[in-house]
């Protein structure tokens, strides 16, 4: 077993943060994982990207061909990636930002709306968890109580319950949304 | 307990458990996190974290801390490498024990910090001037970076020899977990009686990389010379993957060496005999088990981020008892497991 996920979208949207927290939870439920960010001159919304590998045996290349898994949180990484993505995937696309519709009849694509739910929860910086709720349902593999642990690990917000609050609220909703 | 650590990190943290106290280096990207690392921990080690003015002003501290009795290390990215090359020939020339990481970024000149594996040659072959080797390990795992950095320290120290660990801005920057060996204990760093550590009731030592005498200074190279050729013997390392039946054996290092553990699943999938040979020490370079491996295995296909660099060594190891082709990609682009495939298809069929 061997799972490539790739977050992309724009610099400031925490990519890289939600892949960090789905592959620590893939460690803390016993698989082998990588996270491999794009790093390079960026600044805040250029393009950002990372690639997660949750495998059952030691990960070879920690760069994906085509990923099971795309969480694209805005049009241009939707229209780089999709075309990558696994026969049988699935995309997980943030409706506020992608006005294309569904382009490929042979994977599932799941629209939601994540900036405007972040909104709604009143930390428009979460919309990232959104999409990493509805990632890890889709993904089908660890426990989504794993995935919050990771979050709050990750975040490492000691006093600051309202953040993870909020954070776990964007994970649910996600989630219940996949 | 794994923790989830970036390969930059992990070699920092390789070096404080190694027992690195004196670190020096000048920042540049694809090892940034190395220095932050560095920066943020050694102090609480007791260790000195000292940024320095240029790469070349940082070598020369290790080249002085080394001297002092020091463990210590530097850290830098291709052309920085270049900067230190004088700093790096003067350390083997004193027999200094010292550990350098090259976070390799793709090259000549400035290039761009995207992974590569061209300083191959510079690392194995020279770099700096005259007549030295250096001890070369190159990590292809998180976990294998943070155990490297450890040997490196432990085999400079063995062999009054300069180690190097060549890695590349993908292992630098990506995370994955990583059980932490334990630290080396003070007592179990060898001793060293010939630093200069201050002479107070012995004669004086004295550090230096070179003498005018011609004859004299033959005989301090040759005795240097005698060193390498016993690391040549005792210290070769690398890792052979499903070659047990192949008859093909991709052979790579560093990151092309796992992405080519990930080409070896699926061509096994597709019921293509192909393994992998994956040099852990450059140089020392696994001349004999490649040459072996030659004798029963057709094709040898090396793959580098670079324009062919280990496969001169692999061409010499093998001397046409197999075919040795190519495949590399240049100027940061990796290949993905698919397009190596590819090439494998061209050479080997079901």
């Amino acid at each position: 077993m061997e799972i490539g996920v790739i977050f992309a979208g724009f610099g400031g949207q925490g990519i890289l943060l939600a892949g960090k927290v789905l592959a620590r939870a893939g460690m803390d439920q016993g698989f082998e994982v990588t996270w491999l960010p794009s790093y390079g001159p960026e600044m805040r919304g250029g393009t950002a990207n990372c690639t997660v590998v949750i495998a059952d045996e030691p990960v070879g290349s920690p760069i994906v061909d085509s990923p099971q898994i795309l969480v694209a949180m805005n049009g241009p990484s939707f229209e780089r990636f999709a075309p990558k993505v696994a026969p049988k995937g699935t995309i997980v696309a943030n409706s506020s930002l992608i006005s294309q519709g569904a382009s490929r009849g042979d994977v599932r694509t799941l629209f939601i709306p994540m900036n405007e739910i972040a909104q709604d929860l009143g930390e428009p910086r979460c919309a990232n968890m959104v999409a990493l709720g509805a990632t890890v349902k889709a993904l089908g593999l660890l426990p989504l109580a794993a995935v919050i642990a990771a979050m709050e690990e990750e975040l490492g917000a000691r006093g600051r319950e309202k953040l993870l609050a909020v954070n776990r609220e964007a994970l649910l909703r996600g989630y219940s949304l996949a | 307990m794994r923790v989830l650590m970036r390969g930059n990190e992990a070699m920092a943290e390789g070096a404080i458990r190694a027992g690195c106290r004196c670190y020096f280096c000048y920042p540049i990207t694809p090892q940034g996190e190395l220095v932050e690392y560095m920066a943020r921990h050694l102090p609480r080690h007791g260790g000195v974290f000292l940024q320095a003015e240029s790469e070349v002003a940082a070598i020369n501290m290790v080249y002085g801390a080394a001297a002092a009795g020091v463990r210590t290390m530097t850290s830098s990215s291709s052309p920085g490498i270049s900067l230190k090359m004088e700093g790096i020939s003067y350390l083997a020339g004193a027999r200094l024990p010292a550990v350098i990481v090259n976070v390799m970024r793709a090259g000549p000149g400035l290039g761009n910090i995207a992974p590569a594996q061209g300083d191959y040659f510079q690392a194995t072959k020279g770099g700096g001037h005259g007549d030295y080797r250096l001890i070369v390990l190159a990590p292809s795992t998180v976990q294998e970076a943070a155990e490297l950095v450890m040997l490196a320290f432990d085999l400079s120290d063995r062999y009054r020899v300069p180690a190097m660990i060549l890695a590349d801005g993908m292992l630098g920057q990506m995370m994955e977990p990583v059980e932490l060996p334990e630290p080396i204990p003070p007592e179990k760093i060898p001793p060293r009686p010939w630093a200069v550590s201050g002479a107070k009731g012995r004669p004086p030592n004295v550090i230096s990389s070179f003498d005018l005498d011609p004859y004299r200074f033959r005989e301090i190279l040759r005795a240097l010379w005698d060193t390498y050729r016993e690391i040549e013997e005792k210290e070769v390392r690398w890792e052979e993957y499903a070659t047990e039946d192949a008859e093909l054996v991709l052979v790579a290092y560093g990151t092309m060496g796992r992405i080519c553990r990930t080409v070896v699943r699926r061509a096994r999938k597709e019921g293509l005999r192909v393994g992998l040979f994956r040099p852990i020490s450059l140089w020392p370079f696994p001349s004999e088990p490649l040459r072996k491996l030659a004798e029963r295995v057709p094709v040898l296909l090396t793959v580098e981020l670079s324009a062919g660099q280990m496969w001169e060594d692999v061409r010499l190891a093998v001397e046409g008892r197999a075919k040795t082709p190519f495949y590399g990609e240049l100027g940061g682009v990796v290949p993905t497991p698919d397009e190596v495939l590819r090439e494998v298809k061209k050479h080997v069929h079901s």
